[in-house]
């Protein structure tokens, strides 16, 4: 199987596994217990918070450890949303956005009487500072916009967008930064909070992270006790925290090189589907280098996803968070680029252990598949 | 000139000395000083090299992290600035380049140029350089102009061959070189005070070993480890700090037992006074240092200073003694230990508090009280017993392979 869906999840890197296997078997005590077992976890821990504070050049009160991205999120935008509903009720978003974003975002709206403004994109998936300019508001406390989309790969301008936050309103701003993590510069020092998520770095499963700058007020979601300053209870899951500062010191230690690398991957792949018969590009061209979205306007997204996988590749049809359903890309549908387009396309996402072999068989392939099922 | 990300790559650092200057014929000793204390700060970068002029000092970088480097300047004490510089050869094309760069990566917004030139076959006067350079950066619509007080300085020397060119005076710690004027023992207890007054004597260029009172099981380990914490972000201030430990409980519980409970808190701090001044002899250091502040609690009124005080011969520093709280707290969060300091772990002063501590004891009490029990075999056994740790600035990663 060639696995060309990266941006949804990646392998788990084999120096944090062994780090992980370690922890988990020697060092079971629970964080906040008194005793050596625990005190042990607890120094791990916070090691792992330190050295993952000075990776992101934030400080350690900033970093909180979560289960995951989407956990981060809802913690972010609704934590402050609650803190803060005093100050105003309004928040803004854009129509492009995770999941866990939108479906917070909706949840404020529908169950606790928040107004949500959804910020529409230009056609290359980009949020544009006149549209957020003329959606602030008096009461808007929070605005929460994704760096890299994960479907499109396009790159918001989050620092412009933060400054005008900052300097025009109250409201604080939110990122999601999971698809950029290792991969493109974060804007830690422009925002408020961002959210960040190990297993797209090669990291584990079930670990998140949220950037939260110091003395910013958010409430807790879980109740319960002092683990994360309170405001994310329950037992620290240590051995997976304690794998975050290898995670991410691996990623940033690499970042250039893999970056290098991938970017010629891309531009092969986007230059390959540019002069391509039957299909559509429909990622920007200055996008991510490390996702490349396409459509074939004569095959849906699912038979080309099942066609693909018959010849063992994996890509994605969509965010891979909403794949259940049918397959209908809302974020391309907000594009503007039409409903065929958001009905049949595929998600292409890249890593440094993507081979250029690997690229020219699935050129190959998607060649194939084209001719043999286009309708 | 190495270029990267577009950012300027500095090459060495000019680092000028800070009180030292003033003082005569002692300086050779005290430069001496400052660069063995640099050495040991840097110990890491084993790239660099020293070069002492007899007003300067420069650090040649040879490729080390210049960023790192500048951080561990900045708890050195005897510097009262420093600059990154980089050295470019002397064609006006070149020092157009790197000035250019180090105008765009900078987010001031007035600036100043001052070119010097030693090389008198340059084919440009300072002026013409200064004029030249600044009109390239002034192409840049931000920049202006302000010859009086320019948020950024280029200052370029033009040598023969080379040119050196220096930005960003940055602050040095002050003070003088630590260990020029010997040695003195700290009490550490893990409160503000104590750490606050450790850095002010440090900073006079007294080098310093620390004290610590435990008493386990009142105490726990975390406290320790708290006090640990400590040493370590005051040992960047001198390299190294030898942490003495002193088991406490046996001699704290006789005191309870024996002692009458006002005064128990007095007599707890004589005999640390005493405990002080024994480890001081043993590892010849000149004075005890604490963190007392007149008045702030019952053992640190001038009735009750007096009577501890009584118990020793050798001088007493308290740096802190004058200051208020505020204003020691303002300290403590400058140097970094505040946020360890208020952790909230029992110390050997805060179990035990008496109700009613006596603010103005006599020494005849004491001694009366004294007289009770053997208490100088128990301080002999707490100096034999005490243990001795050694805190380095770098934080002892436990299971290294893990991160």
């Amino acid at each position: 199987m060639i696995y060309l869906d990266y941006a949804a999840t990646t392998p788990l890197h084999e120096e944090v596994l062994e780090g992980y296997y370690k922890v988990l078997k020697q060092y079971y005590g629970n964080s906040d217990s008194l005793h050596e077992i625990g005190r042990k976890a607890d120094r791990l821990m916070k090691q792992s918070r330190m050295q993952v504070a000075s990776s992101l050049c934030v400080k350690e009160t900033e970093i909180f450890f979560t289960s995951c991205a989407s956990e981060s999120n809802n913690m972010a935008i609704k934590g402050y949303a609650f803190a803060n509903a005093h100050k105003g009720k309004h928040l803004i978003t854009t129509a492009v956005e995770h999941s866990s974003v939108l479906e917070t975002m909706k949840q404020l709206e529908e169950v606790f009487g928040f107004s949500i403004t959804y910020l529409p994109v230009s056609e290359d998936g980009v949020v544009r500072l006149s549209d957020l300019a003329a959606a602030v508001r008096e009461d808007t406390i929070l605005v929460s916009c994704m760096y890299i989309n994960n479907e499109t790969g396009a790159i918001n301008p989050i620092k412009e967008l933060a400054a005008y936050v900052h300097t025009h309103t109250k409201a604080v701003f939110h990122c999601d930064c999971v698809q950029a993590l290792g991969k493109y510069e974060l804007p830690l020092q422009d925002v408020d909070m961002a959210t960040m998520s190990a297993h797209k770095i090669y990291g584990l499963k079930g670990c998140g992270l949220l950037y939260k700058r110091e003395h910013l007020p958010i409430i807790a979601l879980i109740s319960a006790g002092q683990q994360e300053q309170h405001l994310r209870g329950g037992t620290s899951n240590a051995p997976a925290y304690t794998m975050w500062a290898k995670t991410i010191r691996l990623a940033l230690d690499h970042q250039r090189e893999h970056f290098a690398y991938v970017k010629t991957l891309h531009e092969m792949l986007y230059e390959a589907f540019s002069n391509m018969e039957g299909f559509v590009i429909n990622s920007p061209q200055n996008g991510s280098v490390y996702i490349l979205n396409v459509s074939c306007e004569q095959i849906g997204s699912e038979i080309m996803l099942n066609a693909l996988n018959a010849r063992g590749f994996a890509v994605s049809a969509q965010s891979t968070c909403a794949s259940k359903g049918k397959p209908h890309s809302y974020v391309l549908a907000a594009m503007g680029l039409g409903e065929l387009r958001a009905t049949h396309a595929i998600r292409i996402s890249l890593s440094h252990l993507t081979t250029i072999a690997e690229i020219e068989q699935f050129l190959q392939v998607i060649k194939e598949i084209y001719h043999e099922y286009r309708t | 000139m190495n270029t990267e990300l577009n950012k300027p790559v500095y090459d060495h650092i000019l680092v000028r000395y800070g009180e030292l200057t003033t003082k005569g014929k002692n300086r050779k000793d005290f430069i001496n000083r400052l660069v063995h204390n640099m050495r040991n700060a840097l110990w890491e970068f084993d790239r660099l090299e020293y070069e002492k002029t007899h007003d300067r000092l420069y650090i040649h970088l040879h490729e080390s992290d210049h960023e790192a480097v500048c951080e561990r300047i900045r708890h050195v004490f005897g510097i009262r600035s420093f600059s990154l510089a980089m050295k470019v050869p002397s064609t006006i094309e070149d020092i157009r380049a790197a000035c250019l760069q180090i105008a765009n990566a900078s987010d001031k917004e007035t600036f100043k140029v001052a070119a010097r030139r030693s090389d008198k076959q340059f084919s440009y006067i300072s002026d013409e350089i200064n004029r030249i350079v600044a009109g390239d950066i002034l192409k840049t619509d931000r920049w202006k102009v302000d010859v009086k007080n320019p948020q950024l300085k280029i200052t370029i020397e033009v040598h023969q061959g080379f040119a050196c060119i220096m930005t960003d005076v940055m602050l040095g710690a002050g003070g003088y070189p630590v260990g020029i004027g010997g040695k003195a023992m700290v009490m550490l207890s893990g409160g503000i005070d104590s750490p606050v007054a450790a850095y002010l004597t440090m900073k006079r260029g007294i080098a310093i070993e620390c004290i610590h009172y435990a008493s386990p099981p009142y105490t726990s380990q975390r406290a320790q480890e708290k006090v640990e914490e400590l040493a370590r972000l005051l040992a960047h201030y001198q390299g190294h700090i030898t942490l003495h430990i002193v088991p406490f409980t046996d001699l704290q519980l006789a005191i309870y037992e024996h002692g009458d409970e006002s005064y128990a808190i007095t007599l707890m701090r004589r005999m640390m006074y005493r405990i002080a001044a024994k480890l001081a002899q043993k590892q010849h250091a000149l004075a005890i240092v604490n963190g007392e502040s007149i008045g702030q609690v019952a053992s640190q009124t001038l009735e009750s200073m007096n009577v501890i005080n009584s118990v020793v011969t050798m001088p007493v520093i308290r740096p802190v003694a004058a200051l208020d709280k505020l204003e020691i707290i303002e300290i403590a969060k400058q140097i970094d230990t505040y946020e360890t300091s208020i952790q909230p772990f029992e110390d050997c002063c805060t179990i035990f508090t008496p109700k009613n501590p006596v603010t103005k004891p006599t020494a005849v009490k004491c001694e009366k009280l004294e007289s009770r029990f053997d208490w100088e075999k128990l301080v002999d056994a707490c100096v034999e017993n005490t243990k001795v740790v050694q805190i380095y600035p770098a934080k002892q990663l436990e299971e290294a392979d893990l991160f």
